[in-house]
């Protein structure tokens, strides 16, 4: 081997500890789940094997698909939340906030609850939808219903609603980005040639913003897929989500069942990113 | 510029109501842990006072957090310095092609979005295969850099994107090594990014939940002793704990954001 130099090795070395950072708390980690999920469990350990049973497990239960179902229910109902509420205010900050700076500003007002606790902003709802909660007494004092409503909290509407509060921001965030990028002489363009402004939407603006909405997707759907914190704190006990039911499996030290499924997991979120940027072409967005 | 249209009110209207929806449970526990002794966990607020915000300094039946919090500051700490300084060095390899620089970028991206449990389980198993014992300091800090680093390492990017290399190459021009090169034109130039991200960084650490939560140990940081908490506290204490929290994690971005600006404006002059 030759010697190279250092004008050629200098990227190799600059992006070595990322690498290895990676390698280790990422690569290796996710390996040895698959490894393990062949391993053997005898009721209070593991031991090394190669045997199918976890998997086998996994798939003639009834309760890992119905639980699967429920997962795939909250993925789809906290995108659609996320997708309606997150493209008309990014679209409104791109496109009718007049200034470059209210814009950033406005924007950066949007994901400062981002950078703060998780639990924390889960905790805040209890207060307001909590039987007793505020919005159970503003119903009660208009008289508009007579018995507190029970599905505020502790329901799959308290997670979907949970869930939306959290990630919000990751669907914003890149329809904000694309929706920024386009060039706005396109939509004078297709003013000038007669389009209505519905027109414009749906025929400039929307098609220009798709890579921005598969990208918000991506995050939604990896995100929401191996979520067990929220279905805790906000389902109560009855909402069922893969990543819960992974999390009680480790609570009760069956690490190759938990492997197993976190490998199903993994695939079929896997498979749902790749259907996504199948239909999507987000390459130049990166 | 054009009137503005009945679009433009509709949409401010729930531009409003969506930050109304972001903030608006925030804002209603920094009411209710402003309660005097006779507060309780729901409306109405019967008097006001800082008789919560106290009790969370005090012994607590339920759990300590002087001792998470501490916990927390010095694995924030840790964890900004690597994802800092990792970040910023291979943002600047990425200022070349070089090979498996398509790679480690998806790789970096995977990490950001890969279902935060298969962190935590992974990181455990590692853990558990290899004989160690889980501990905030080293799984904690694997689990933690699983996530920061990747969102350090992809704003440095953006960084670097906008970074003029014209000053680099007259300082190499004149002689300069490149280590010199770094310490006395490029690192200068990229400090008010940096603290920005630095601190960024630290709020995440800090607040930290699911990747940590099965791999943290026996010692538990902030966020998980506040998890542990929501299930057996009745009194606003837990409310009092959330704001003094969130306080400190808005300061954080307030900080970062004046010192970005502050020093980036110095710079221009």
């Amino acid at each position: 081997m030759t010697v190279k130099s250092w004008p050629t090795l200098k990227p190799y070395v600059l992006a070595a500890p990322q690498t290895v950072l990676l390698l280790t708390f990422l690569v290796i980690p996710i390996l040895l789940i698959g490894v393990v999920s062949f391993w053997e469990f005898n009721g209070y350990s593991m031991t090394p094997a190669f045997t199918l049973n976890n998997y086998i497990g996994i798939f003639t239960s009834d309760v890992t698909l119905k639980t699967y179902l429920n997962t795939f229910k909250f993925v789809g109902l906290v995108w659609l939340s996320t997708l309606m509420i997150g493209y008309p205010v990014a679209y409104f900050l791109s496109f009718h906030v007049p200034k470059l700076q209210w814009q950033v500003l406005l924007f950066l007002l949007c994901t400062i609850p981002f950078w703060t606790s998780n639990i924390i902003r889960m905790i805040s709802w209890v207060p307001l939808l909590g039987k007793e909660g505020l919005v159970n007494q503003l119903l009660m004092g208009t008289g508009l219903i007579q018995q507190p409503l029970e599905f505020l909290l502790y329901s799959d509407f308290a997670v979907v609603l949970g869930m939306t509060h959290l990630y919000i921001i990751f669907m914003i965030a890149p329809i904000f980005n694309s929706l920024m990028r386009i060039d706005r002489n396109l939509v004078t363009a297709a003013e000038d040639m007669g389009a209505s402004g519905f027109g414009v939407f749906k025929e400039v603006i929307l098609p220009l913003s798709a890579p921005g909405i598969a990208i918000g997707s991506i995050f939604i759907v990896t995100l929401v897929m191996g979520e067990f914190v929220t279905v805790r704190l906000m389902g109560g006990g009855q909402a069922a989500s893969i990543g819960k039911l992974i999390q009680t499996q480790i609570g009760s030290v069956q690490y190759p069942l938990a492997a197993a499924n976190a490998m199903v997991l993994l695939i079929v979120t896997l498979m749902l990113v790749i259907t996504i940027l199948r239909v999507v072409n987000i390459r130049k967005e990166l | 510029m054009k009137p503005r249209s009945l679009t433009f009110y509709l949409l401010a209207g729930f531009f409003g109501l969506f930050v109304l929806f972001l903030y608006g449970p925030m804002i209603t526990i920094f009411i209710l842990s402003l309660q005097g002794p006779d507060g309780t966990l729901t409306f109405p607020v019967r008097s006001f006072g800082f008789y919560w915000l106290g009790q969370v300094f005090q012994e607590q039946r339920v759990g300590n957090f002087v001792e998470p919090f501490q916990r927390s500051l010095v694995l924030g700490a840790i964890v900004t310095a690597l994802a800092a300084s990792v970040s910023v060095l291979s943002s600047m390899a990425f200022r070349e092609r070089f090979r498996g620089s398509t790679w480690l970028f998806y790789l970096t991206i995977s990490s950001l979005i890969v279902p935060s449990i298969l962190i935590s389980l992974g990181i455990g198993v590692m853990f558990q295969v290899f004989g160690w014992s889980t501990n905030w300091m080293t799984s904690g800090m694997g689990a933690h850099l699983s996530w920061t680093l990747p969102i350090a390492f992809l704003i440095m990017l953006g960084i670097f994107n906008r970074f003029n290399p014209s000053y680099e190459e007259a300082a190499r021009d004149l002689g300069a090594s490149d280590a010199k090169t770094f310490w006395e034109v490029v690192l200068p130039l990229i400090a008010p990014s940096l603290i920005g991200v630095g601190l960024l960084t630290f709020t995440l650490s800090y607040d930290e939940f699911t990747r940590t939560s099965l791999v943290s140990g026996q010692y538990n940081t902030l966020p998980l002793e506040i998890f542990g908490m929501t299930t057996n506290v009745t009194s606003p204490a837990l409310y009092a704990l959330g704001t003094l929290t969130t306080l400190f994690s808005f300061s954080m971005i307030a900080i970062a954001y004046f010192a970005y600006r502050t020093l980036s404006r110095q710079q221009k002059t």
